[in-house]
């Protein structure tokens, strides 16, 4: 096993997340694509904190805070989307035009 | 240093590592163009349990399960929900996505980040290989948390507090008094 394989589907799920955050149209999905781009990252943290054989296992570590972080950035995402859903019947983030001049 | 690509195949564990991320990116790139809003959820299952087998094949244990139960358990959950709640259309509907002339600069930009990214990762690394390692103990990753890592993991504890207040605080419905 290469250190090279497990970071290049790190990447190509990063570049596939960034792809859904740039073009999905339901706030919702968006959400879920900034999931995948965590979830890629997660993959570098972890592969690295192997390869570099870390006493302390500060990679694996930091990957578990991000999963709660991420676990916390849905929860109150969602209850933004559900409260601008609520206030405007959309979930489509291009309807909010109110900061436009 | 190089190495081919036969010799690559000819180690197993490659075999596995294969199928399981090209799943993992089938998931992907479903979740992201899936014209049905409860497909795209159930495919990003797929992505994120592929996730939690290669951390299972890096060893590391413990954060593999904790994405199956936090991620798969938890947040794949709190999506359907916000999706029924909001009423998005469940059947095939094609206002999912942008058009055509967002899609394709946006794929454009995605590939060339990619392929900046992995000509960087490829330059940097070659073809250095993961030396042999044991599963990580979770006792070291406790051992680590509450020693080193412990006022990080109070200020994420209090985070997730303050999440979970907001949380409800944005989504609660204030019509106590208003007639209703």
């Amino acid at each position: 096993m290469t250190i090279v394989q497990f970071v290049l589907v790190g990447s190509a799920l990063f570049s596939i997340g960034l792809f859904g955050v740039l073009t999905r149209k339901n706030a919702v999905l968006i959400l879920a694509s900034v999931e995948l781009m965590l979830a890629a990252v997660n993959i570098n943290l972890v592969a690295f904190d192997v390869y570099l054989q870390d006493p302390i296992h500060a990679g694996q570590i930091f990957s578990l805070f991000i999963i709660a972080l991420a676990a916390a950035e849905v929860g109150i995402g969602i209850a933004i989307v559900l409260m601008i859903y609520r206030n405007r019947q959309s979930a489509d983030p291009d309807d909010l035009r109110l900061m436009r001049g | 240093m190089t190495i081919t690509l036969s010799d690559w195949l000819r180690e197993s564990a490659n075999w596995v590592f294969l199928l399981i991320a090209l799943p993992t990116l089938f998931g992907a790139v479903m979740t992201v163009t899936s014209q049905n809003i409860v497909r795209a959820v159930l495919y990003l299952v797929v992505s994120l349990g592929g996730t939690a087998a290669l951390f299972l094949m890096l060893g590391a244990e413990f954060v593999g399960w904790t994405v199956v139960l936090v991620y798969i358990g938890a947040v794949i959950i709190l999506f359907l929900i916000g999706i029924m709640i909001t009423r998005a259309p469940l059947g095939t509907n094609a206002a999912l996505s942008h058009d055509t002339n967002v899609t394709r600069p946006a794929a454009l930009l995605s590939v060339v980040f990619l392929g900046i990214v992995a000509w960087g990762f490829i330059d940097a690394f070659g073809a250095d290989a993961i030396e042999p390692f044991e599963p990580t103990p979770t006792a070291d990753l406790a051992d680590a948390i509450f020693t080193r890592f412990v006022i990080p993991f109070e200020v994420v504890s209090i985070v997730l507090l303050a999440a979970l207040v907001g949380g409800i605080a944005i989504a609660r419905r204030d019509d106590e008094g208003v007639s209703s």
